[in-house]
This record gives structure tokens, sequence and C-alpha cells, in this order.
């Protein structure tokens, strides 16, 4: 059945972005020719390769730590703070200039929802920018000490699932503290990167401050490995972050991790039953579930279970899929074929131990890499689906019955990146919160991020803290450090 | 392309069922003291105010076009109470109104007529004379509005009045000063009451009866649910946000609210209830961000005037312009319209 209202197609031009066939690194102010084995990055909506990006050899990355040094130590390093914070001004508001241009490209690589793209993570991109902008001549209030100093040289990796917002998150504090980064995005979201290059270039940021280097894991590797990075910044899976950590013992760099997570959102019976469906469906379908903060366990009181899930399920049924573009779509594309084929296999092993697994009626697009909504009921915490990390839009519900047993069931994780709590009590809410081994906890709201608050895991969601006052402490060593 | 943006399951909302014709009462015993209707009212679940923005704020960033824009200024234009509640009002001033309300758009005739004409109980009787033939019904307020402050037996004399005067619909405020006071009870029987001088003289069956919460005045969430609540109970067959006398009127997270009540409540009992914002909206946008949240919120089962009505009076021009500009291209000007 059709329904009565059905919304004409609303599509967000893609004219606007200016597609090159095949892009170059961004090495020391200008673009360059890689001289690795050039990659293709799809859109995943349509499968449709967008463009042909370099690959960073070790020697591409060599050059590029080179102009970061070089750049560190003639230009950023000495400059003024109240002049680097004009420059992180500046590619903030160009940022915002270019906002359509960067949520229609983030889209077409990415898989995500226009809607996301254009009202989260462009937005969120351009606040960390101003944010950071702000601190830079204000250092020696950051609870540092009187006088911190930059690193030097940052090697950052950064993940598939928010290309540019991650790129702020690491760009952002490491400028605005005198470091100089080398940047490798991730194998199938390189477009965003290259185009905040060109943003850097409008910005007349000095020639070597930021470097852009694609590639796939090996790029990455290099960039970690390479002895003249000061300090490593990665945000990925945690065998990723495990395999480095190993990599950097010993050798005197800096590390911050932000790795997977695993996060309760736990609802109690006296929660606003409404809003904390919408706030489930926030949690776990946001990005596709794309997310290491995903309300991936929902953990709700045996009392109200059936109610939220009957409610929950109606609601899944009402969201939009399909293109990306369309301005009224809910949930976009699974990034790649590769976490497409991981969706599945745990959804999977999830069915096979016995767990109800429910989806709601309704066709995918043909093309392209698409799963459905998908909600597990009957989950016990010995369950695959409720330990592992699934990084798609695959809810496990489990009961509990006291608040004691909330905490435990939430803590039960070899994760601790973020949690939920739904309870229009206030008091349940301060006491929960402060049980949880947890980095970021949400009271009656679910996946909001600002710039000003620090953002980071315990156990092996990593370690390090991102945004806020705590987030410079990364890039900094204080007088005594 | 990935093929056209689609809701996932257009049936996800109204999976639950036909409204019956009369109303069950599961909930007969929770008005059988104060104590036991302020437990039931005070035990629903909470609203959280921030949620609720956050949810109307996703809403009003759907983008609706061409089709669906067409179908969206249609139906809001069948869904609008054509109102005039002034004290300036006459006889030809309703007529005009009622005029208008036949035939919004006197060039076009594929244009709808609206759902009713809105007036104050003394000229209920020019709005029937004015609308006779016309499918189009006329709504009356009454009980003191829009302060409600007077004695029951003044109110209940007001409703009758517009009864007997033909009103299809009447119009009607609670009593905010014994809802805020946590006099739930007196509230609900007033609600009753009025209902049941809503009857027709000589056995004609009832006005509709709509219940204005004036949600202005009771400026929380949880005070907009508990009286939704209230006023389904006691037989409401329109739940509607506001006189339009008080600031704020209608907002989306209100809107929002009361659907979600009736949508719970037909759930419970089986009864379907309308809502009518009214106050406040003013142009084609709210109108359409109306439509939206309905129809992602409680689903199309609401989306017609049976079920769902704008109380406004400038509206109704906006949305003609905004239909001219569809099928003409261009904007005209408000002398393109008619003057109410």
């Amino acid at each position: 059945m059709t329904s009565l209202f059905e919304y004409a197609p609303a599509l967000e031009s893609r004219s606007i972005v200016d597609l090159r066939p095949s892009y170059g690194l961004f090495i020391d102010g200008e673009f360059t020719e890689g001289t690795g084995t050039p990659l293709k990055t799809l859109n995943p909506a349509t499968e449709e390769v967008l463009a042909e990006v370099a690959t960073g050899s070790d020697a591409d990355v060599d050059r590029a730590v080179h102009a970061a040094r070089r750049a560190f130590t003639r230009v950023w390093g000495p400059m003024r703070p109240a002049d680097r914070g004009k420059y992180l001004f500046r590619i903030a508001r160009l940022l915002q200039e270019r906002a359509r241009e960067f949520a229609v490209l983030e889209s077409l690589d990415n898989g995500k929802p226009i809607r996301e793209s254009r009202d989260v993570d462009v937005p969120l991109a351009a606040a960390h920018f101003f944010y950071h902008a702000g601190w830079a001549d204000k250092l020696e209030h950051a609870g540092l000490g009187p006088a911190p100093r930059p690193l030097g040289v940052a090697g950052q990796v950064i993940p598939w699932n928010f290309p540019l917002m991650m790129l702020a998150w690491k760009i952002a504090p490491a400028l605005a503290t005198g470091n100089t980064v080398v940047l490798k995005p991730a194998e199938t979201t390189p477009l965003t990167a290259l185009l905040f290059a060109e943003v850097c270039q409008q910005a007349d940021l000095p020639p070597g401050v930021v470097n852009i280097v694609t590639g796939a894991g090996e790029t990455g590797r290099a960039v970690v490995a390479h002895p003249d990075v000061d300090k490593v910044a990665f945000t990925g899976s945690t065998e990723v972050g495990q395999s480095i950590a190993r990599a950097v013992a010993g050798t005197g760099k800096r590390l911050t991790l932000e790795l997977g997570g695993k996060a309760a959102n736990i609802v109690f019976d006296d929660a606003p039953v409404d809003q904390a469906v919408e706030g489930i469906v926030r949690g776990i379908f946001f990005n596709q579930g794309h997310v290491c903060c995903a309300g991936s366990r929902l953990l709700v009181q045996e009392s109200v279970h059936d109610e939220v899930v009957a409610s929950l399920q109606r609601r899944i049924g009402t969201l939009r899929v399909g293109d990306p573009l369309d301005k009224n779509t809910d949930l976009g594309a699974i990034n790649s074929a590769e976490q497409l084929a991981r969706i599945r296999a745990l959804s999977d092993v999830g069915e096979a131990e016995g767990a109800q697994r429910w989806q709601p009626e309704g066709d995918l697009p043909t093309r392209g890499y698409w799963f459905k909504p998908t909600v597990f009921t009957d989950v016990s915490p010995a369950h695959r689906i409720a330990r592992d990390e699934v990084f798609g839009p695959v809810l496990s519900v489990l009961t509990f019955r006291t608040p004691d047993e909330a905490v435990a069931k939430a803590n039960n994780t070899s994760y601790g990146l973020s949690a939920g709590v739904w309870s229009e009590k206030g008091s349940r809410i301060l006491a929960i919160t402060n049980k949880l081994r947890a980095g970021v906890v949400w009271a009656n709201t679910f996946n909001e991020f600002d710039p000003t608050s620090p953002f980071g895991g315990y156990k092996q969601s990593g370690y390090g803290r991102e945004g806020g006052r705590q987030g410079l402490a990364a890039y900094l060593r204080s007088a005594t450090s | 392309m990935p093929g056209m943006t689609h809701v996932l399951d257009p049936d996800a909302l109204s999976r639950e069922g036909r409204p019956l014709p009369e109303p069950l009462e599961p909930f007969s015993d929770v008005t059988r003291s104060d104590a036991a209707f302020r437990a039931f009212l005070h035990g629903l679940p909470g609203v959280d105010q921030v949620g609720a923005e956050a949810r109307t704020n996703v809403l009003g960033t759907r983008s609706i076009k061409t089709t669906a824009k067409a179908w969206a200024i249609d139906t809001a234009i069948s869904m609008v109470d054509l109102t005039t509640l002034e004290g300036s009002d006459t006889p030809g001033k309703v007529r005009s109104l009622a005029a208008k309300a036949r035939r919004p758009d006197p060039e076009d005739l594929t244009c709808p007529s609206v759902a009713a004409v809105c007036v104050y109980g003394d000229l209920a009787g020019v709005a029937k004379e004015a609308l006779a033939g016309t499918g189009i019904h006329t709504a009356a307020v009454a009980t003191a509005f829009p302060s409600g402050r007077a004695s029951r037996a003044v109110k209940l004399a007001d409703v009758r009045d517009a009864v007997a005067g033909g009103a299809d619909e009447i119009d009607m405020v609670i009593d905010r000063g014994a809802f805020l006071a946590g006099r739930y009870l007196d509230v609900f029987e007033e609600i009753v009451a009025v209902k049941e001088a809503c009857r027709r003289p000589g056995g004609q069956g009832r006005a509709h009866l709509k219940v204005i919460l004036e949600t202005g005045e009771l400026v929380t969430l949880d005070n907009v649910r508990r009286a939704s609540w209230l006023a389904m109970l006691a037989g409401g067959n329109f739940i509607k946000t506001s006189t339009g006398k008080i600031s704020p009127a209608a907002t989306l997270p209100v809107c929002l609210v009361m659907l979600k009540a009736v949508r719970d409540f037909r759930t419970a009992t089986g009864h379907q209830v309308g809502v009518k914002p009214a106050g406040g909206i003013r142009t084609t946008k709210d109108a359409v961000k109306h439509l939206v949240m309905i129809n992602e919120t409680v689903g199309a089962d609401w989306l017609s005037p049976d079920w769902f009505r704008f109380g406004a009076s400038s509206l109704l021009n906006d949305l003609l312009l905004q239909r001219q500009k569809l099928r003409t291209g261009h904007y005209s000007g408000p002398d393109h319209v008619s003057v109410d």
C-alpha cells in the first residue's frame, strides 16, 4: 500500500560539487601525484565510481612528514598564537561558506543522508574550528601550566563514518596548539578531506601545516610508524588501535586512541517513553549505526519492555530509506561492501545464537549497499550481538529489573565509550551516571556532540579525550611533562 | 540513482486496526474520585520538552515539493476552520466569510472548500443559514469563551444557545483555573456536562464537541498530555490547542504531544479523537509542517478534515497564494486573494 501523503523526490543538487576524475596527495601546500597504486572511491548508494584517488607510499608519507616538520619549525610553531587563531577562524568560516558543497560530497562518498551531513557533520566540523580558534591564544589557561608547548608533527588517521567531522576533531586542536599535521583519511571516504585541502589553500594556510595523504592501511601504518612524528592520533577499530599502540610503544610518541564501543542505552520505566523511543532510534540508526558511540545495546526495564519495543518497531517502520541526496531520507547506504558483509555476518550469528530478529516491512534499493534497520529481542548478555561492535543499524534489546542490574549489565562490556540513561527522575539519573564506566553519558538524549564537551573512552574504547579543555592536553607538553 | 526515497513501511502507523464506533471504557474507574483521577493523570508517562522540540525540529526539515506540496495545500485548505472571533463581528462579516469558505478561490473551481466556519455563538444562526447546502460545518465557540470564567449554568446556557442556533460543532474551553489548581474531576465533569448540552433539540443527535485546552496557559507539555487525556476521557470529539487569544497559541511540540495522546488513546480504547491546532498558524509552511507531523507520528488515519483541523483566519490566504504559485509558476499578490 502506498501512503496517502507521499513525498515527492526532493534531491539536493550534485552540481555544486566539482568532482574531478582523479585526486593527488596534498603535501606542502600543493596537490602532487602519489607513487602508490591509486584507489577508486565509490558512491555506496549506487556503486558508481566517483573518482580515482592517489595512494601515498612510504616515500610520499616521508615527504609529507618533512613538510610538516619544516612548517612546524619555521612557520607555525614560532607564529604568534593569535595569528594561528586567525587562520583557524578563516578555515571555520570557509567551511560554513562552502557547507553545501561539503555536505553533498560527504553524502556522495559516504552514503549518509544529506539531512545529517547538512545538519550535523558539516556544522559540527565548522564548530570545532571556531571553538579551537578561540583557544589558540589562551592556552596558558588550559590548566596545563603557565606555558604549554606544542608537540611537533602529529600523524593522524581517521575513519570513514564521519570523514569531515573526524578530520575537524583531529586537525583543529592540533593546529590551535601549534602543531602541524599529516592526516590519512579513510580509504573509502577521502573526498571531503581533499576538498578541505582546497580550503587550506583558500585560507592561505602556510604550506606544510596541513598535509593530507590518502591511501589504505599501508599508508596509515607509514604515517604512524614514521620516526619524525611526535604524536599519533587514531580513530577507528579497536583491532587497528591495538596494533598502533604496539607500533608506538617505546618510541616516545604520544598517542591517543578513540576506538570501538558497545554503548548501553538504559530506559527506566519512568522514562518519557515517546522521547526515549526517539532517542533509541537516534542512538542506533543515526548514520546507519556507523557510530562508535552508537546506543547498540538497549537495556530496557522489564516492566515496560513490550510497550517500548512495540513503539520502537512502529517508529522504525516510518523511517525513510533511499537516495542519500534526498532531503527527506533518514537512512542512507552502508559505507562499503566489506562493512555490509560484516553486518550481515554478525546478524546471522545473532539469529543462530537464538535471538529474535525483527526488521520492518518494505524494500531496499536494489543497487548499492543497504541493510534494513534491525532489532534483536531475547538477547542475552552472552550473545555476540550483545558484545561485539556491529557498526551498523542493528540494535540488541536486553532487559533489567533493578537499577543495580542495569548498571551491572551496562558495564559488562570490554568497551566504555558512551552510555545513555532515560528517566524522568533526576536523582536516579545522577546516581546511575556516576556508576557507568563510559567516557560520555547522555541523560534523556543520545548522540549529541559539542566541541566544548570532551569525548573519549574507557577500557578498549581507547584513551585520551577530544574536544573541550581536556582535548587540548593531547597536543601540548606542559612545562613539567 | 538508488531509487526513490520511500518510507519503509507505509502501514506502520495504521496497523492497529480501525476505530470502533462507540468508545470503550477501560478507564471508567479512573474518574471515581479526585484522588484516583489525579493518580491516573500523573501516572501518564512524562514528556521531555527538549526531546519533543528536537523531534519537531527534525520533522520541520522535511522538504515537501511539487505533487506532494499540491496535495498538502489542498488537504490543508479542506481542514481549515475559517474563523472570526472579534467583538466587531457582524452578520455581514460572517456571510462574507461563509462565501469565502464555500469558494476560497473564486478564479479556480478546483480549489476545495474549507471544513467549517467558526464564529461566536450568537452568530451561529447566521453562519448556518449562509452555509446551507454546502456541507461546510458551522462551529461556534461557547462556555464563556475565551476565558471560561463564568458559572457552569452560564456556560451550559451558552452551549445550548449555540446548538439551538444551528451549530454543528461546539468549541468549548476547559476551566484552566480548576486544572492548574489540581481539581481535575471538576474539569472532567464540566466537559461531560457540556457534551450533554450539545444534544440537539428534538433528538437529532449531538453537535460535535471540540475541547480547547488553552495550552498557552497550561504551559508544560506534561500538563498538555494530562489535559488531552482528561478531555478524551470526558468524551471530547476533538482536542484543540488554543483560543487564539493567548500567546503562545499552537506550537509544533504541543501539537505533537496531543497527536501522541490521541494515538495512545485509540490504542487503549479503540476510540479515535481529532486534533485541532488553532492560533499562530499563518503560513503554508506551518500548515505543511503539521501535515508532515501527522503523517509521520500518527499516520494517514488523521489526514482528513474529520480528524484534523486548522483553526485559522489568515492561513487560508497564504494557502491560496501558494496554490496559485504552484499552478501558474509565479507569485501573485495579496490583491489576488479576497480580503476577509
